[in-house]
């Protein structure tokens, strides 16, 4: 049934593994799923056809139909199902194709499932995942390329979780299973064949709500997550080589808590600011840094806080706007610069 | 709560639970005027949706779930509050928005529930609450629980997407769910007519090739067999179904709405006269219950009533410390500690998460 080439990695055990980002999400369901009755994936394609994305390849044959579950196409319904099971004490992991999928489920997630905890007055939980891929690129054009992370972590009551790495891909997927509240695993289409070292411990959990120092820096902090933090590396290496800049990387790992403290204390060394992000800056997680990073680094900034994101256009199909309008390398060099005063 | 002495009155045996279905529909006719009387005083803020004149459909159905069953509805759920079990007073210390109202003051009229009693809200965004619904139903299959769902909404659900949605996941799962359309002939103030090209509501099961129904929603036996019925094909056979109840109510779609541009005081007057709990008190009679003691039920609801309300007066108000109790589960503040207000690297305005405690 899978049409995964690559041997799937042991669900228990210990050392270090090289794996890709979605073999190590697939890692932390099989680990959960072993872990919990409770933890049952749904969503669509993620049985017969192993997953769109084959994030959850294989996991049909291990653990069968009731705990890996084809769904419809109607996301309004499946996800509240999993709303509805998540508040009877289910774990429920329901992937959802895109992002861009989830705005027609949005008064689940929005109005349903970030509600429970408060407006019951904590007499009900509702422990449930939403995995989904953000991003944008191979001229998927304006209704599959987006990012709306800041739209669900500008929502109390939901937890949103965006990973980077395949290690992160793990514990914090893991993490969000094990969690009580509602939480938003933010994934990325062009991450997922990225490989990285993971820990096979299956006890080994991310800390939601504790941002990474990707890269140690002194001159500039770059403050991104998921796909951006990517990006933001490659910059780093440049402006090392063909500047001379040490630029500090923070991967904010989680949106919703945000750790504050971590970039408060980058900016507070590095003195100066860059926001990076896959979405629409206006109103986004770099506007949300922004104001963080203007409170806490008031005494501290050289500089003006400078934000790259996608152009605030529905992206275009043909190539060469596509790659214009993206946060791509250039345009975030050009912005560190900036920041830096080394602009020509 | 009281009961009533039935050895004190002549039962016929067909009479048998016919004696609390009354005493429940009263309790909540008086209740709700209690309501409306109290947020006209300004003390209940917010919507507050009454449904006087749709007793006998609420506690029909009700009264057809068994102990384990589970209760979904809409926001027009005071009267599903009560027949389930939710005391008086816990429901109007939450429209009070009282510290030991039902959802601790942080849900109103609205968002009522009691998971004690297999109650789980009270939702307000039409047809929100069918996905969830259809979602309970799924963990109960996979559990093997031989118990159901019982999913409220109104006529005006029925043309919003998460109604096909659920109906169909229900279906093509083999859900144990019933929805029950209360078919008051009014979604706010649109006409069924207007609103719905098929006026059978009940006939869209049909496209899920699930079983559909129709009963008159004023008469409390013919709801509470239906619903008796398809309730227990949902849990031993896992068969979803769709039943319609057809009703009036009396009031506007919320006290703010005086509920006549849309409709005639002749229309209402016309309903008026069949009243349910007239019916069912008719009903009672019939069989050989004496006016005195039915006098009797309805004294004792009104003093509960009444007390209800006073219970709601004396007590306190959430405390503001825990504004944000509930939202996250007890332990988040260490993964919030990072952007807390007050410290270092939180604006000290920001509320985000407070104490769970309470």
């Amino acid at each position: 049934m899978s049409g995964v080439a690559a041997p799937a990695p042991a669900a228990a055990g210990t050392g270090v593994e090289t794996m890709t980002y979605r073999e190590a999400l697939r890692l932390a369901m099989r680990q959960e799923m072993e872990r919990d009755e409770r933890v049952f994936v749904m969503g669509e394609e993620v049985g017969v056809f192993d997953g769109s994305y084959k994030v959850t390849a294989g996991l049909l044959d291990e653990f069968g139909p009731d705990r890996v579950r084809d769904t419809p196409i109607s996301e309004e319904g499946f996800l509240g199902a999993g709303v509805g099971a998540a508040m009877l004490g289910e774990r429920p992991i329901v992937e959802v194709m895109t992002l861009n999928f989830v705005l027609v489920a949005m008064d689940q997630v929005v109005n349903h499932a970030a509600k429970v905890g408060a407006m019951f007055g904590g007499e009900v939980r509702c422990p449930l995942v939403i995995r989904t891929p953000n991003g944008a690129g191979n001229q998927l054009t304006a209704q599959h390329s987006q990012s709306f992370d800041g739209w669900f972590a500008g929502t109390p009551g939901l937890k949103v979780v965006a990973p980077a790495t395949p290690a992160d891909a793990k514990g914090l997927l893991k993490a969000a299973i094990r969690d009580d509240d509602p939480v938003l695993v933010i994934e990325n289409l062009p991450i997922y064949k990225e490989k990285g070292e993971v820990e096979i411990d299956p006890d080994l959990v991310a800390p939601i709500g504790r941002a990474a120092i990707a890269r140690e820096g002194s001159d500039l902090t770059i403050v991104s997550h998921s796909f951006a933090t990517v990006r933001a590396l490659h910059v780093a290496e440049r402006l090392a080589a063909d500047h001379g800049v040490a630029a500090e990387v923070i991967d904010l790992r989680s949106l919703r808590p945000l750790d504050v403290e971590t970039v408060a204390a980058s900016v507070a060394k590095t003195n100066r600011a860059l926001c990076v992000e896959e979405g629409w800056p206006s109103y986004g997680v770099s506007a949300e840094l922004a104001a963080r990073i203007q409170h806490a680094c008031f005494d501290d900034l050289d500089a003006p806080v400078e934000r790259v994101g996608m152009a605030e256009v529905p992206l275009p199909y043909a190539k060469e706007l596509e790659l214009a309008a993206m946060p791509n390398e250039d345009r975030i060099e050009r912005a560190a610069l900036r920041v830096l005063d080394l602009a020509a | 709560m009281a009961t009533i002495d039935s050895t004190a009155l002549p039962v016929d045996p067909s009479v048998g639970d016919l004696y609390e279905r009354y005493r429940t529909m009263f309790l909540i006719r008086r209740f709700e005027e209690a309501a409306e009387r109290q947020y006209k005083a300004a003390r209940i803020g917010g919507y507050c949706h009454l449904s006087s004149g749709q007793e006998a459909v609420t506690v029909g159905a009700v009264a057809a779930l068994e102990a384990d069953d589970l209760l979904v509805t809409g926001y027009r759920c005071h009267g599903f509050a009560l027949a389930r079990g939710v005391p008086a007073d816990a429901v109007m210390a939450e429209l009070f928005g009282r510290a030991h109202g039902c959802a601790h003051g942080r849900g109103g009229s609205m968002h009522l529930l009691d998971v004690s009693r297999g109650y789980y809200g009270g939702w307000g965004i039409v047809g929100g609450q069918l996905p969830i619904a259809t979602g309970m139903a799924l963990s109960l299959v996979r559990r093997g629980a031989e118990q159901a769902v019982l999913c409220e909404l109104g006529d005006g659900a029925v043309n919003m997407g998460a109604w096909h949605e659920s109906l169909n996941l229900a279906a093509v799962w083999g859900l144990p769910v019933v929805f029950l359309v209360i078919n008051n002939l009014y979604g706010m103030g649109t006409s069924v007519a207007r609103a719905s090209a098929e006026t059978d509501l009940f006939k869209r099961a049909g496209s899920y090739r699930m079983e559909g129904e129709r009963v008159d929603g004023d008469d409390l036996e013919e709801v509470e067999a239906a619903a008796g019925r398809l309730l227990a094909q949902a849990r031993k056979e896992r068969r979803p179904a769709v039943l319609e109840a057809v009703t009036y109510r009396y009031r506007g779609h919320s006290v703010a709405d005086a509920g006549l541009a849309y409709r005639t005081k002749e229309e209402i007057e016309e309903r008026r006269r069949k009243d349910p709990l007239v019916r069912t008190r008719e009903l009672l009679e019939a069989r050989g219950v004496p006016a005195e003691g039915l006098d009797a039920i309805e004294a004792e609801v009104e003093a509960e009533v009444e007390a209800s309300v006073s219970f709601a007066e004396r007590d306190a108000p959430p405390a503001v410390e825990h504004l944000a109790a509930g939202m996250y589960m007890p332990g988040s503040e260490e993964q919030f500690e990072r952007m807390r207000p007050g410290s270092p690297f939180g604006e000290a305005e920001l509320v985000f998460a407070g104490g769970l405690g309470e």
